[in-house]
C-alpha cells in the first residue's frame, strides 16, 4: 500500500531529479574527500556545509510550497517549525557536550550552570538519546502545527488573516525563546557543539555526511510531496485552493484536508531545521524572526509556486545570491531581495520555473504552429495569489 | 403541514442580513421524486433559500428538515452534502485548474476522508461511472481540457455532471440556463427531466420558456416568502404575480 502510494508520484521527472541529486552528492564527496587540497577540482569543506545549508533551505521551501502552492494556505510563520526542529536537534547536540563544556558539568549544559540551574528541566529529559531527539524533531513542530491548524482551520480563518496569525505565532515564539527562563539558552541559543552520533562535528567526514543527509532528506521530502500531490488528496487540495466553499458542498471536510497537509508541512520544515543546525553550528531565537518566514515565501515565489521543483530552485538561487551579496556588497542585499520579489511578482508570476515552461511552450509552438497545445497539468499554477 | 414523508420541508424560515429580511417566514414542502421550479424577481431570496438548505447560511428562525427526519439547521456543509443534497451554483463554479474528468472524479459519490483520499485509486469502476456521466453531459471529447477553458454553457453542464456524480437524493439547481443558447436551454430542460426520473429536484430559473419546458409545479417567491404556487399557467394568471414579476 505504502509502496504503491510512493510510486504514484514517481514519474520521469522525479526519477531524473533523484539521479541528478545522487550524482551531485557523489561528485561533491569525491571533490571534497579524495581530491587533494590545492587541486583545482578540490571542494573545500566550508563549501560543502554551505551547500548543505542551501539544501536545508530547499527542503524548507518545499514544505512552504506544499501548503501555499497546493492548498492556498500562505504561511508567514514556517520559520517557527524550522526553528523548533532546529532546537530539538540543538538540545541533543548540547547534551553530547557533557564534561567538555566550560563548566564541565556532566548533565547541565553551560548556560544552565551559568544561570544557576540546579537540575535539568524536565523538557530536556531524553535529549541525550539521538532517537528521542529525532522523534522530537518531527513531533514538536507537528504538534504545534496540529494544534494551531485545528483551531484556525476549524474557525475557517483564511487568506490574509491566516497569514497574519501565522506571523504572530512565530513572533510570539521569538519573544518566548529570547527569555532566559524558558530554558533554551535565551538570546545566545544553543551552540559550541562537539559531536553528533559520536562523530566530531567539525571533521570533514561528518560535514560531508551532514551534507549527504540533507540531500537525502530533500529527496525523500520531494518524493513524499509528489506522492501527496499526485494522490486524490492532492486533487482535493487544489480544489480547496481554487474554490474552497465548492469543495465543502461536495462533502469534503476542508479543515481536515488543510490540517493534514499543514501538519505534514511543519514536520518537513522541522527536519530541515534539524539538519541545518549542526551544519551552521548554532540555533538561536533569531530563527523565529518574522522576516525569515517572509524570506521563505520569496524563495517559493521566485522559483515558482505550486510546482515543488521551483521552490527548491528558488531557495538555492536566492540564497546563493544572498551569500554573494552579503559578502561582496552587504548594504545592497535587502534592497536586492526586495527588488527581486517585486520583479518576480510583476514579470514572472509563475516564477523561474514558469518562465521555463513558457519558453518551452513558445518553442514548441514555433515548431508545430498548427498543433493545438493542450497540456492539462492538474497541479498547474494558481491564477491569483491567495 | 408536517415533515413526515417529505424530501424537503421548510417551515417559517426567516433570514435577515443587517435587519433586511432576505427570507421572511418561508414555508415550502417537496415530495420525494418531485421537481419544483422556483421563480421570482431578483433579490426574492431564491439563492438565500438554497444557502439555508445547504448549510451555508444559518436561519434566524424556522425548521429545515430533509428526508422526513434530518434537521439540517445543526449541520455544516459537508455533513449536508454527505446526507445527499447536491447543489449547482448560480455562478457556475467548477475547479478551473482541474481537468473536466477530474472535476467529475472529485465529485463522485464515495469516501470523503483524508486518509481515504490519500490512498484512493481510480478503479475501473470509477472510470466506468465517469464514462456514463460523460454520456449524459456530453463533454467526453473535452475530458482532458482544464475546466477553466470551458465556455460558460459547458461549465453549466459540467456542474450538472458534478451534481449527478454525487448522486444526491435532492438536487438544488440555481439558474442552470443563464448564458446558454436557446438550443442548449432546451437540452438542459430535457436533461433535468431525465434526472428527475430518479432524483428530487429544485430548480431556480428566470427563463420562462425553460420553466414551461420543465412542465412542473411552480413556486413564486417574492420578498422572501411564497407569493403563489401551482402550475405555471395558473400562477402566471395570478394578479399579484403579474404585478411583482411578470408585468415588470
Ligand atoms: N450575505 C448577504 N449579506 C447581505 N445581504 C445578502 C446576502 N445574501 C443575500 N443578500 C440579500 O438578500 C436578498 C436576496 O438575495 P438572493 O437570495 O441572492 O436573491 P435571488 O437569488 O432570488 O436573486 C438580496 O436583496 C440580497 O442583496
Ligand atoms: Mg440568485
Amino acid at each position: 500500500m505504502i509502496s504503491k502510494f510512493i510510486l504514484r508520484g514517481l514519474d520521469g521527472r522525479l526519477t531524473a531529479f533523484l539521479i541528478a541529486a545522487l550524482a551531485y552528492v557523489v561528485l561533491i564527496a569525491i571533490g571534497n574527500l579524495f581530491i587533494p587540497e590545492g587541486s583545482f577540482l578540490h571542494v573545500p569543506t566550508y563549501a560543502v556545509s554551505l551547500m548543505g545549508k542551501y539544501l536545508c533551505y530547499a527542503l524548507l521551501a518545499l514544505s512552504v510550497d506544499l501548503v501555499w502552492g497546493f492548498a492556498g494556505v500562505l504561511s508567514l510563520g514556517h520559520g517557527a517549525f524550522f526553528a523548533l526542529g532546529g532546537y530539538a536537534m540543538g538540545m541533543y547536540l548540547m547534551r553530547q557536550i557533557g564534561t567538555r563544556g566550560v563548566y564541565a558539568d556532566p548533565t547541565l549544559p553551560d548556560f544552565m550552570v551559568f544561570l544557576n540551574y540546579k537540575e535539568l528541566p524536565w523538557f530536556w529529559y531524553g535529549f541525550d538519546m539521538f532517537w528521542f531527539a529525532a522523534i522530537m524533531v518531527v513531533l514538536a513542530p507537528a504538534t504545534l502545527a496540529f494544534v494551531f491548524g485545528w483551531l484556525a482551520f476549524r474557525s475557517r480563518v483564511t487568506g490574509v488573516y491566516l497569514s497574519i496569525i501565522t506571523q504572530a505565532m512565530t513572533f510570539a515564539l521569538l519573544l518566548a525563546f529570547f527569555r532566559n527562563d524558558m530554558g533554551f539558552g535565551g538570546n545566545n541559543g544553543l551552540t559550541d557543539f562537539k559531536d553528533i552520533l559520536g562523530f566530531d562535528i567539525q571533521s570533514d567526514g561528518t560535514r560531508m555526511g551532514l551534507f549527504a543527509a540533507s540531500a537525502l532528506a530533500l529527496c525523500l521530502g520531494l518524493i513524499i510531496c509528489k506522492a501527496v500531490v499526485a494522490s486524490k488528496l492532492g486533487k482535493v487540495l487544489v480544489a480547496v485552493r481554487d474554490a474552497e466553499s465548492r469543495t465543502r458542498f461536495l462533502g469534503y471536510r476542508v479543515e481536515h484536508y488543510k490540517l493534514f497537509v499543514w501538519t505534514l508541512s511543519a514536520a518537513l520544515a522541522g527536519i530541515a531545521g534539524a539538519l541545518y543546525v549542526p551544519q551552521v553550528g548554532i540555533i538561536n531565537p533569531g530563527e523565529f524572526a518574522p522576516a525569515n518566514s517572509i524570506e521563505m515565501v520569496i524563495w517559493v515565489a521566485v522559483g515558482g509556486r505550486g510546482t515543488l521543483y521551483g521552490p527548491i530552485l528558488g531557495a538555492i538561487l536566492v540564497n546563493g545570491a544572498k551569500t554573494y551579496f552579503t559578502g561582496a556588497i552587504p548594504e545592497i542585499w535587502l534592497f536586492a531581495l526586495g527588488a527581486l520579489f517585486v520583479g518576480v511578482t510583476l514579470f514572472l508570476p509563475k516564477g523561474v520555473l514558469g518562465l521555463y515552461g513558457m519558453l518551452r511552450q513558445r518553442f514548441e509552438k514555433t515548431r508545430a504552429p498548427r498543433e493545438t497545445k493542450r497540456t492539462a497539468d492538474p497541479v498547474s499554477q494558481p491564477s491569483e495569489a491567495e | 403541514m408536517s415533515a413526515h414523508g417529505s424530501i424537503l420541508y421548510l417551515d417559517s424560515v426567516s433570514v435577515s442580513f443587517d435587519g433586511f429580511k432576505a427570507l421572511n417566514n418561508l414555508s415550502l414542502i417537496l415530495q420525494p421524486g418531485e421537481m419544483r421550479a422556483i421563480i421570482g424577481p431578483n433579490g426574492a431570496g431564491k439563492t438565500t433559500m438554497m444557502d439555508v438548505i445547504t448549510g451555508k447560511t444559518r436561519p434566524d428562525t424556522g425548521d429545515v428538515i430533509f428526508d422526513s427526519n434530518h434537521d439540517l439547521i445543526q449541520m455544516d456543509e459537508a455533513a449536508i452534502a454527505e446526507l445527499g443534497i447536491g447543489r449547482k451554483f448560480q455562478k457556475p463554479t467548477v475547479f478551473e485548474h482541474h481537468t473536466v474528468e477530474d472535476n467529475l472524479y472529485l465529485s463522485l459519490k464515495g469516501g470523503r476522508g483524508v486518509f481515504f483520499a490519500l490512498l484512493a485509486d481510480k478503479t475501473k469502476e470509477i472510470s466506468e461511472r465517469i464514462e456514463s456521466l460523460f454520456e449524459t453531459i456530453r463533454l467526453g471529447s473535452l475530458r482532458h481540457e482544464l475546466a477553466g477553458n470551458l465556455s460558460h454553457g459547458q461549465k453549466q453542464w459540467l456542474e450538472i455532471g458534478m451534481l449527478l456524480a454525487q448522486d444526491p437524493k435532492l438536487l438544488l439547481v440555481d439558474e442552470p440556463v443563464a448564458g446558454m443558447t436557446d438550443a442548449e436551454t432546451v437540452e438542459t430542460a430535457n436533461l433535468l427531466r431525465e434526472i428527475n426520473k430518479t432524483h428530487s429536484v429544485v430548480v431556480v430559473e428566470h427563463d420562462m420558456t425553460f420553466v414551461r419546458d420543465l412542465d412542473v409545479k411552480v413556486t413564486v417567491l417574492h420578498e422572501g416568502s411564497v407569493l403563489a404556487d401551482g402550475p405555471l399557467d395558473k400562477v402566471s394568471a395570478d394578479e399579484r404575480v403579474i404585478e411583482v414579476y411578470l408585468g415588470r
